[in-house]
């Protein structure tokens, strides 16, 4: 039995269906942005409840935050898959091979915002880019930045803190990973990657080339990102919404102050350890965070808490120890975990 | 008989492509070896820079993402 292959549809037919598609998607997507209070009000009326009440408030946050943050999520993601299609990473890795420490740091920061990544793919990316002679410490600059400086976390923070804060998370993000990239680079720790690394440094062949695409396929490009992300994020966003509210209604005002102010010296590094044990993504840790905020922690000493949570994973470590020795892996914690630190209380003292 | 071999450490996404060619290969009627590649080095020899990785007799098609069911066919039906 053959199977036979699919038609050939009508290309003019099928693009115009995508934008026509597109379009609407957009209209509905900003006409349910601009009536989130007006969305949330309504529930609460039905449920015959009224904001002066803490029950009342807290419900209100996740009836306006959860619509809030999806559709946030949604566009931003949307709108990243496609960006991705044209980053790929054999396409990084040829941008970034040969360059020098430095420029070439703040490419491959830059470019870990755009490029696809997984932490279980780390490893084959990690050797891919040294076998194409891309700098340890260039290197180590996309790694760092891939994960920390991710769609969903700003989408998240634009979201619930607005552009200057998602902003500046971004900056300081890049700094972070392009610095580290630097002084790992400085430390010239080529040989503490494990042995067969290195043999296969040596025989940089086989070279696998993506095939182009049209914009169709990457708007289906970009809808399958949605399902991926979306679906795996759902669940941490309304969980994290909800304790968020809890805390939104309950929590007194002021209660986080005493002990995660900006006063409080040791805060930002007690933030940075209690962090690097924990895992989850963006997603799950930011409703919380928000909540936080609103009740007297400082902005600094909440975001080192966010980026150590995200940026220094143990699962990640996990796996790239397949790669790195483990002074290696020490360094790059230490490193990363020092950058955070400063993050935080450079954040404090200026907002 | 076609040598096909799927790259990855054991993730989700390859052990759902290693099942997307099983069913393509049963559909088409073709004929496969089907080999599951965990050893990082081994995938990483191939030259991908994501998994899950596909390697049609020898020549890797596809890599870091699970690809198209009907691409899929087509590369079986290849050659």
């Amino acid at each position: 039995m053959k199977l036979e292959t699919s038609p050939v549809p009508n290309a003019l037919n099928q693009n115009l269906r995508w934008v026509a598609g597109i379009t609407a998607a957009t209209l509905i997507w900003f006409a349910a942005y601009t009536h989130l209070t007006e969305f949330a009000d309504f529930w609460l009326g039905l449920l015959g409840l009224s904001r002066s009440t803490a029950l009342g408030e807290a419900i209100h946050f996740f009836l306006f935050d959860t619509p809030k943050v999806m559709l946030l999520l949604t566009g931003i993601v949307f709108v990243m898959g496609i960006i991705q299609t044209f980053f790929a990473p054999e396409r990084t890795r040829a941008l970034l091979s040969g360059k020098r420490m430095g420029i070439g740091n703040i490419l491959a920061a830059s470019l870990g915002i755009v490029t696809p990544f997984c932490s279980c793919s780390a490893v084959p990316l990690f050797i891919g880019f040294l076998s194409a002679g891309v700098p340890l410490g260039v290197t180590f600059s996309f790694l760092i930045s891939a994960p920390m400086v991710n769609e969903v976390a700003l989408a998240l923070l634009f979201g619930m803190f607005g552009w200057k804060v998602a902003a500046l998370y971004l900056g300081l993000g890049l700094l972070v990973a392009i610095v580290s990239g630097l002084v790992i680079g400085q430390l010239k720790m080529e040989r503490y990657l494990e042995d067969w690394v290195k043999a296969i440094q040596a025989r940089a062949d086989q070279g696998y080339e993506s095939s182009s695409m049209t914009w169709v396929e990457r708007g289906e490009a970009g809808l399958s990102h949605i399902r991926e992300i979306v679906a795996k994020v759902w669940p941490y966003i309304v969980a994290g919404i909800a304790l968020g509210a809890g805390i939104h209604g309950y929590v007194p005002e002021d209660f986080m102050a005493s002990f995660m102010g900006r006063d409080v010296w040791w805060a930002v590094p007690a933030a940075v350890a209690l962090g690097v044990p924990m895992y989850t993504n963006a997603a799950g840790i930011i409703p919380i965070v928000e909540a936080l905020i609103g009740k007297g922690a400082a902005l600094g000493t909440v975001l080192a808490f966010m980026m150590s949570v995200i940026a220094l994973s143990a699962p990640e470590m996990i796996i790239l120890r397949k790669a790195l020795k483990p002074q290696l892996i020490a360094t790059f914690a230490g490193v990363v975990a020092l950058g955070i630190l400063m993050v935080g209380y450079v954040f404090n003292a200026l907002l | 008989m076609k040598e096909i071999k799927v790259l990855g450490p054991g993730c989700s996404r390859c052990k759902a492509l290693a099942e997307m060619v099983k069913q393509a290969a049963e559909q088409s009627g073709v004929a496969i070896n089907l080999e599951k590649v965990e050893d990082m080095a081994t995938i990483v020899g191939y030259g991908i820079m994501g998994t899950p990785g596909l390697v049609i007799n020898g020549k890797v098609v596809h890599a870091g993402s699970l690809p198209d069911p009907k691409k899929v066919a087509a590369w079986l039906q290849e050659g």
